[in-house]
């Protein structure tokens, strides 16, 4: 490999490709990180770790509650690579399983909030509300700013709304919804259904005079209520929000679970996240695809309605498959024994004479105790391995779940009433508790057929074996994408992520109790800072383009502290990826685009003019390094200096940290604040699109200014408040980068990195002669990716780079990344865990692909009917009766040996976006309709 | 690619037909060939007073969103509303039956800044590659 690059060693190579500029003069060290380790002793060290937190009974609620994964799901999704390891299913024929699974998440959410449309997905329920409430503002653009926000939602909600609100000039009213005025100033306001202490509110004259204000109604509601109480949708709420973790996703201390965000259809084109549609395919079959993609941030970027890219997809497929898996009787049972248990619990608390909330409530019961003695009921609580939430001094509120027994219920008893008290609850609990008829849920719900269909634990293994065989996973063949380093994601990794000691943790837990997370949190941000060259790192951001706003917003706040709140103006190289001006756009900043020359580096002497022109009102530069192209910029230092010279900030994408690791650190050249992608770089599983997690690192002067909480004491004391609902984010997959890292030591991390840039070389160099690589560095090599230029080939033969995209699926691959950052090119990233051989046949597939093209430039194939614009080849297809092409069957479906050992079969031809978008269907119901 | 010789043309890709005191706007044909198929439109009411250059509509297809703005100042008589519909019909008839909406002119003398065909074939053809 290294004679095909032209490299004597990969010393030599490295030497070459990456600036000197950028390189320390010394061998980086990290000291917290030493040797690698086996995979045993990894292990080994993360029980140690999970044996430090302690998991007790969690009554605590506020929007994490305990549940049951049910096993057939934990295996055959969580510990599935073909359901973790794939990417975002842009690529739709190659995604039609996890679609389909995404498709159902979506009516499970149409149906229990009683919406017409909702998204898949969003990263927390306090996000969505925030989404929600951008959405509304939009909506609602003809009016003022004020957002209301009753009092009774989860604390975590209302502190990442404030943040939200606070840069883009919304004014949140917190208080009694009760009181709510609708004057012209309020554009929405936001509810919680039941309320955060449990209580159920009738909100509809509420509702009704919001409306008649001419204000918007969002209700954040707790899914499993839904299957027992009036959907908001049936009382015209306009938005609904919330998270689906219960339904099968563990706590795992926050995080990382699926929310959801469901509208009516007059306000689908500015839902933000992505959509599943149907559409139909080139011969008339059904096919899914993401639709309305105008309305997200890679084709809008600052005018998009929301930055969210990396969504979680992973955790929306588990609660999908448990509503799949459960039905519409097993929810409504589900739901029904929750709530029968909490009556078990309220009616012996009254008949102890405790004085509880006013009914009525669906899981959560609010004791009044009184005297101030609520610390002391729960410190009670807690010797006996049992966690209450403290509403007030004189307030507890027990919040039970499908996990919560009799026994339990026995045991809160005794808490409350101080003495062990003979085990009363199996006397006290009643089946059917129902409730009021305005409140009593009356209409259906997962009525589609598929929510009936596979509630045996054989049925449901194999539609889920179906499904994950529709799709290319990296347990089929390398993902060679670019800008998203599809890196393996080991099993060993993986494994601790659903121990109990991680995954049954509360976020809002005593710390005493969450003493391995502690650990773990704190071990790995010092490796990370390390692995960067910053001081501080905070987790709180759930994806990369959380971690760009939470920077940004971090950044802005110190200007505002040094007394520059005027510094607004945010540089954005040509070549960012969208999630950057949408992040912009987010943290209220103003957006100024810096050139590209012609080998994509951002453009020196427009930035010293863009820079110079904003002196007085820069704040930040946003640069993603290596570059989007592909390449290591040489005068990145340069850069930097630039932009500090004129008063602004470095803010660095670590999108492409892959190619630094070990061998530059961005806190050494320049940058201020940088985010990672742990779902890249250190090896979380994209899982189909999410979950993610970005950290960001900052130098020193930043770190007083990283996300806190508002229940948790987390981040720095001149903080920018909550911008997650989890403190740290979603800690349940951090011991997979930690294990990584761990592993890999920091001689291993160093040398992932090289191979990674030798495998890119060795891509760029044996395809450069069939397709013109377009960008090198000044040496002539690229970093860890690459970008090849399809556009001439347009010309000669008509093929687009689409149509490439869909031939490979042919082959056995995913497709490169298409289009970005250049239109009419393919980006791709081998990483370092691919061989040579697998390196080889991707290769060969693009080569063989090449000769295809050539032979249509030559007049040997057909310009319209061909392999390529044909592709992909459905087995329906090939096997037809009728064969009227140009080509042979053979060739459409077996264009290489290793198609004929192993074939993927791709389940539909190509889909049809262009139908879809002017077709809209985004719920299950209708596929049925469509096939009928 | 057809450019009518009898209208008028913006720097945004908007053509005009100037009849009496109204303009009726829509996009070129270049523009459409350049946003691939249409899948969205999004036009305004009717008594909407517009600036010249200001944003009147959208167009999308399904990569592309494309703003459309004014190529004269005036209030809007008449929207396309058959278009949202049908949005197939920018593809096919960007000249014709793929028309955006009509305006009162306020300035008509605004109309001598726009682009003749031969100046927008040119101006079309040089922002194409």
């Amino acid at each position: 490999m290294l004679r095909t690059v032209g490299a004597e060693s990969l010393d030599a190579l490295i030497e070459a490709a990456v600036p000197a500029s950028i390189r320390p003069t010394d061998e980086l060290r990290f000291d917290a990180i030493g040797d690698g380790l086996s995979e045993g002793r990894v292990l080994d060290e993360l029980r140690g770790l999970a044996s430090r937190n302690r998991v007790f009974r969690s009554y605590l609620g506020m929007g994490y509650s305990d549940c049951v994964t049910p096993p057939v799901l934990q295996r055959n999704i969580l510990e599935d690579p073909r359901w973790y390891t794939p990417y975002t299913p842009y690529q739709s024929e190659v995604s039609q399983g996890r679609l389909e699974a995404l498709l159902n998440f979506q009516t499970m959410v149409i149906d229990l909030t009683g919406m017409e449309i909702a998204n898949a997905s969003l990263l927390d329920e306090g996000t969505a509300a925030a989404e929600a409430m951008a959405m509304c503002h939009q909506i609602r653009h003809d009016r003022g700013s004020t957002f209301l926000v009753s009092s009774d939602c989860h604390p975590a909600t209302i502190a990442v709304v404030q943040t939200r609100a606070s840069r883009i000039g919304i004014r949140v009213v917190v208080g009694d919804h009760r009181e709510f005025g609708f004057h012209d100033e309020v554009f929405a306001a936001l509810v919680q259904y039941p309320a955060s202490d449990g209580a159920i509110h009738d909100f509809r004259p509420m509702v009704e005079r919001a409306h008649q204000g001419g204000s918007l109604v969002v209700v954040a509601a707790d899914i499993l209520s839904l299957a027992l109480l009036t959907p908001p949708g049936e009382w015209n709420a306009d938005v609904v929000v919330g998270t689906t973790q219960r339904f099968g996703v563990p706590m795992g201390y926050g995080g990382p679970h699926a929310a959801f965000l469901a509208t009516r259809d007059a306000h689908k084109r500015l839902l933000p996240g992505r959509i599943v549609g149907v559409s139909r395919d080139r011969d008339g079959n059904p096919g899914l695809r993401l639709a309305i993609q105008t309305r997200e941030q890679h084709i809008r970027r600052e005018r998009a309605t929301s930055n969210i890219c990396t969504a979680q997809v992973l955790l929306a497929v588990v609660a999908s498959m448990y509503a799949v898996y459960h039905g519409p009787d097993g929810i409504r049972r589900i739901a029904q024994r929750v709530h029968d248990t909490a009556a078990a619990l309220e009616s012996g608390l009254r008949d102890m004479g405790c004085e509880t909330g006013t009914r009525p409530y669906f899981d959560t019961v609010r004791v009044r105790v009184g005297d101030g003695r609520a610390d002391a009921v729960a410190t009670r609580a807690r010797e006996r391995h049992m966690n209450l939430r403290i509403l007030d001094p004189d307030t507890i509120c027990v919040a039970v779940d499908e996990t919560t027994t009799l026994a339990d219920v026995d045991d809160l008893l005794a808490v409350f009433s101080g003495v062990d008290a003979p085990p009363a609850a199996g006397r006290l609990f009643r089946a059917g508790n129902g409730y009021d008829a305005w409140l009593e849920r009356t209409s259906s719900y997962l009525t589609h057929p598929v929510f009936s269909r596979y509630h045996s634990e054989t049925e449901m293994m194999r539609y889920l074996n179906r499904l994950a065989n529709r799709d290319l996973s990296l347990a089929s063949s390398m993902i060679p994408l670019g800008s998203c380093t599809m890196k393996l994601n080991a099993a060993a990794e993986l494994m601790p992520i659903t121990w109990p000691e991680f995954a049954r943790i509360h976020p809002y837990v005593p710390q005493d109790q969450a003493g391995g997370y502690s650990a773990l949190i704190s071990k790995l941000e010092t490796m990370l800072a390390e692995i960067t060259g910053f001081d501080a790192v905070s987790m709180q951001p759930n994806a990369g383009s959380q971690g760009e706003y939470a920077g940004l917003l971090v950044i802005m706040k110190y200007h505002h502290d040094n007394g520059q709140a005027h510094r607004n103006v945010c540089l954005i190289p040509q070549s960012a990826h969208g999630t950057n001006p949408a992040s912009a756009a987010m943290a209220g900043m103003k957006i100024v685009v810096v050139k590209c020359d012609s080998c994509g580096n951002i453009d020196l002497a427009d930035l010293r003019v863009q820079a110079e022109a904003n002196a007085g009102s820069l704040a930040a530069l946003m640069v993603t390094y290596p570059s989007t192209h592909g390449v290591f910029e040489e005068p990145i230092r340069e850069i930097c200096d630039i932009v500090h010279r004129f008063g602004g900030q470095v803010y660095l994408d670590g999108a492409n940290m892959n190619a630094q690791v070990g061998i530059a650190r961005p806190g050494d050249y320049g940058a201020d604040v940088c985010h990672l992608n742990l779902h890249k770089t250190f090896c979380i599983p994209h899982g189909g699109g999410g979950p993610g997690m970005g950290p960001i690192g900052v130098r020193a002067h930043l770190a007083p200014y990283l996300p806190t909480h508002p229940l948790v004491r987390t981040g720095g004391e001149r903080g920018i408040g909550a911008i997650s609902s989890a403190p740290y984010g979603s800690p349940s997959i951090l011991p997979i980068p930690y294990a990584y890292i761990r592993l890999m030591g920091t001689e291993g991390l160093r040398r992932a990195t090289e191979v990674a840039i030798l495998n890119a070389n060795y891509v760029a160099r044996r395809l450069d002669p069939h397709f013109p690589v377009l960008y090198k560095g000044a040496t002539g090599l690229v970093a860890h990716e690459c970008i090849i230029d399809l556009r001439p080939i347009k010309a000669t033969s008509g093929i687009e780079v689409e149509d490439v995209a869909k031939r490979l699926a042919d082959y056995g691959f995913h497709a490169s990344t298409v289009s970005f950052p250049v239109p009419g090119t393919m980006m791709i990233e081998p990483t370092e865990s691919e061989s040579r051989e697998e390196l080889d046949r991707f290769c060969d597939a693009m080569i063989a692909i090449r000769e295809e093209i050539a032979a249509i430039e030559q007049g040997r194939a057909d310009r319209v009917d061909n392999v390529i614009k044909n592709a992909p080849h459905t087995a329906a297809h090939v096997t037809a009766d009728h064969w009227e092409h140009a080509y042979t069957r053979e060739q459409a479906a077996y264009p290489a040996p290793w198609t004929r050992e192993a074939k993927y079969w791709p389940p539909v031809a190509r889909v049809d976006n262009v139908y879809g978008d002017r077709n809209l269907i985004c719920s299950c119901g209708s596929v049925a309709d469509y096939d009928g | 690619m057809p450019v009518p010789s009898e209208l008028k043309y913006s720097q945004t890709h908007e053509w005009v037909r100037v009849d009496g005191d109204a303009a009726t706007v829509g996009i070129t044909d270049h523009a459409q060939a350049e946003l691939g198929d249409v899948v969205y439109v999004e036009l305004p009411e009717p008594g909407r007073v517009l600036a010249l250059d200001e944003v009147f509509g959208t167009v999308e297809s399904v990569k592309a969103v494309s703003d459309l703005y004014s190529p004269v100042s005036g209030e809007v008589i008449e929207a396309n509303t058959t278009l949202p519909d049908a949005t197939e019909v920018v593809n096919q008839d960007p000249y014709g039956e793929g028309w955006m909406v009509r305006i009162r002119m306020a300035a008509p003398s605004e109309l001598e800044n726009l682009m003749d065909a031969a100046d927008y074939d040119r101006f079309a053809q040089e922002g194409a590659h």
